[in-house]
């Protein structure tokens, strides 16, 4: 059975903001498929019982006294910007 | 034997007597890359002019008396996946080809305080995605062993930068075995640290819950002595442990006797070469000599850790990797005329296939209707092969078995298929799992090629897994082989 259809693979790769062709569209879908079926094999495994791990260490709720630090200057936060203005940066129209 | 091949205490011993410069050690570096790295391909970027730079006032402060730690004036080459303020650093990728970071990883900081000498960035697998450095955006890096053999990955070009005797040592990201492989295919001594041991801050996020940044070096005591740097709580990285770092150096000190080594089946079953498995044999048997026993254990959820681990990985991958949009950094596609499209273009053009791959399977599992199947199912493996290891590593100090089932492959033979790939990390994926720390080092050849055998144990018993390396690298040669290239 097919576990992952083209049409998946194309809303996926729109939620990933990738532009695919038809012919990724193609190759992502076999070995997309050919992943998920491996990853199946997890059902083998009774986790009813079982808590998720999200994270290994026993750490908890890290915080900071909320204190001013010094930070980048504009000057050094634009520097790899592939385009500015006004010392902001600049994107295409956000808006049609 | 280049004066880079020498142990870090040999070399920090003439400097202190002046019979080497600081400059001289930076020239030997830089003269080996010109030497050997057209072929090894290693680096994507010299820092050659600062580097010259700082080993001069580095000779200066030397005629100070000022070289008091064992790191001062050694050349080190960095991952490129580590940030290095005004150094470029692209992670391998097309789309961040022209990246200049305007900070330094805490790491970074941390072997600058030693007055390491940063020599250049190294090539990995695009983001850290891979097993063999074929994945880079840029060049593929090749195993000194052998030209025709992939190095590993993804550090696979700081294992090759130590094995060819290009720097004194190197860092690397281990996310699921991206430095224990290598070192074994390259045959160097590579660590990964428990998770939290090293900060993370400044190395560019692949899979958040799983990365570490460890040193790969020639030998047990070298690696010892650069963890013992980088080690340690970081406030930027609220994942960095707050533990207090031991003096690895005086745990090597110590002898293995009566320590109880347990050897999972799993580790040496099917799929493992014969000579993987008589040489991690061999290498029980030398710590046996030495008073340690070992027995045959079971993780028995092994097998199913490389499913979880693409699964999760792949996820934190795709909202890690969201960032590379075109905005505030990287190649911006010039071909979109609205917001949406110009992240679509960006992203397709600057990434390869790979680490598109991975962002489809990531966001797919964590998308509307398949998180519970796939995502949070995998969270669950996890905690099964997590409590694995901490049942065993209740009843004994280390587990062993190879680092990987078995020597490097030729550079285009599994590049096609993601799958066999993918099984290549089946031995050294677990513990990032698990989060514990291991370490891989040279036990053996097989037709030319190195092996690696890796040794495990529980969080932050770092010095346990140093002591165990230790005592097998002094009672063995494999460690002074050097590759001719």
């Amino acid at each position: 059975m097919e576990r992952i259809t083209k049409e998946q693979v194309k809303h996926v790769a729109h939620l990933a903001r990738l532009s695919v062709t038809e012919k990724e569209v193609e190759t992502f879908t076999e070995q997309l498929d050919a992943i998920i079926g491996f990853a199946e094999q997890l059902n083998e495994l009774d986790t009813d019982n079982v808590e998720p791990t999200t994270h290994v260490l026993d750490i908890h709720n890290v915080l900071r006294e909320d204190e001013q630090r010094p930070s980048l200057e504009r000057e050094e936060a634009l520097k790899n910007a592939p385009d500015q203005e006004d010392g902001q940066v600049k994107v295409p129209s956000v808006l049609e | 034997m280049s004066i880079l091949e020498e142990s870090f205490s040999s070399i920090h011993k003439k400097l202190k007597d002046k019979d080497v410069k600081v400059t001289e050690l930076v020239d030997a570096s830089y003269e080996r890359i010109k030497e050997v790295d057209e072929k090894v391909q290693a680096f994507l970027t010299l820092n050659e002019e600062e580097a010259r730079q700082h080993a001069e006032k580095l000779d200066q402060a030397i005629q100070n008396d000022e070289a008091n730690n064992v790191l001062f004036g050694l050349p080190a080459g960095i991952k490129d996946n580590i940030v290095t303020n005004g150094l470029r650093t692209t992670c391998a990728s097309q789309l961040l080809a022209n990246f200049e970071p305007v900070h330094n990883a805490t790491v970074m900081d941390k072997l600058h305080a030693q007055e390491t000498v940063t020599v250049g960035k190294l090539n990995m697998d695009e983001f850290a995605m891979g097993s063999s450095n074929e994945n880079s955006g840029f060049q593929t890096t090749r195993n000194p062993w052998n030209v025709e053999y992939v190095p590993g990955g993804s550090s696979g070009g700081s294992a090759a930068a130590v094995a060819a005797g290009e720097v004194a040592f190197a860092l690397g990201s281990d996310t699921g075995g991206s430095i224990r492989q290598p070192a074994s295919y390259c045959g160097v001594v590579g660590l990964k640290p428990t998770y939290g041991r090293v900060s993370r801050f400044g190395l560019v996020a692949f899979a958040s819950s799983l990365d570490q940044i460890g040193p790969l070096t020639r030998t047990v005591e070298d690696n010892a002595y650069v963890l013992r740097e980088i080690a340690g709580h970081c406030r930027k990285d609220s994942t960095s442990a707050d533990v207090e770092v031991p003096d690895y150096l005086s745990s090597l000190k110590q002898d293995v006797k009566g320590l109880r080594i347990a050897v999972p089946k799993e580790y040496l079953g099917e799929g493992v070469h014969e000579d993987v498995k008589k040489h991690v044999l061999d290498a029980l048997k030398v710590l046996e000599d030495q008073g340690a026993t070992w027995e045959e254990v079971s993780l028995p959820h092994s097998q199913y850790a490389v499913a979880a681990y693409y699964l999760l990985a792949s996820s934190e991958a795709s909202a890690n990797l969201a960032r590379f949009d075109g905005v505030r950094y990287g190649v911006r596609s010039e071909n979109a005329n609205n917001l949406i499209d110009m992240y679509k273009e960006t992203r397709s053009q600057g990434f390869g296939d790979e680490v598109k791959r991975r962002i489809m399977l990531g966001t797919f599992a964590l998308s509307s209707g398949y998180y519970d199947a796939y995502y949070k199912k995998a969270q669950k493996v996890r905690t099964l092969i997590k409590q694995d290891f901490d049942q065993i590593l209740n009843d004994y100090d280390v587990v062993i078995g190879p680092t990987a089932p078995t020597t490097a492959f030729k550079v285009g033979e599994k590049i096609n298929d993601p799958l066999t790939m993918y099984a290549n990390d089946i031995l050294t994926i677990p513990v990032n799992l698990a989060g514990v720390p291991a370490i891989s080092v040279p036990c053996g050849f097989s037709e030319g090629l190195p092996v690696g055998l890796q040794i495990i144990s529980k969080p932050f018993a770092e010095g346990t897994v140093y002591r165990v390396a230790h005592a097998y690298e002094q009672a063995t040669e494999h460690h002074k082989a050097k590759p001719e290239l």
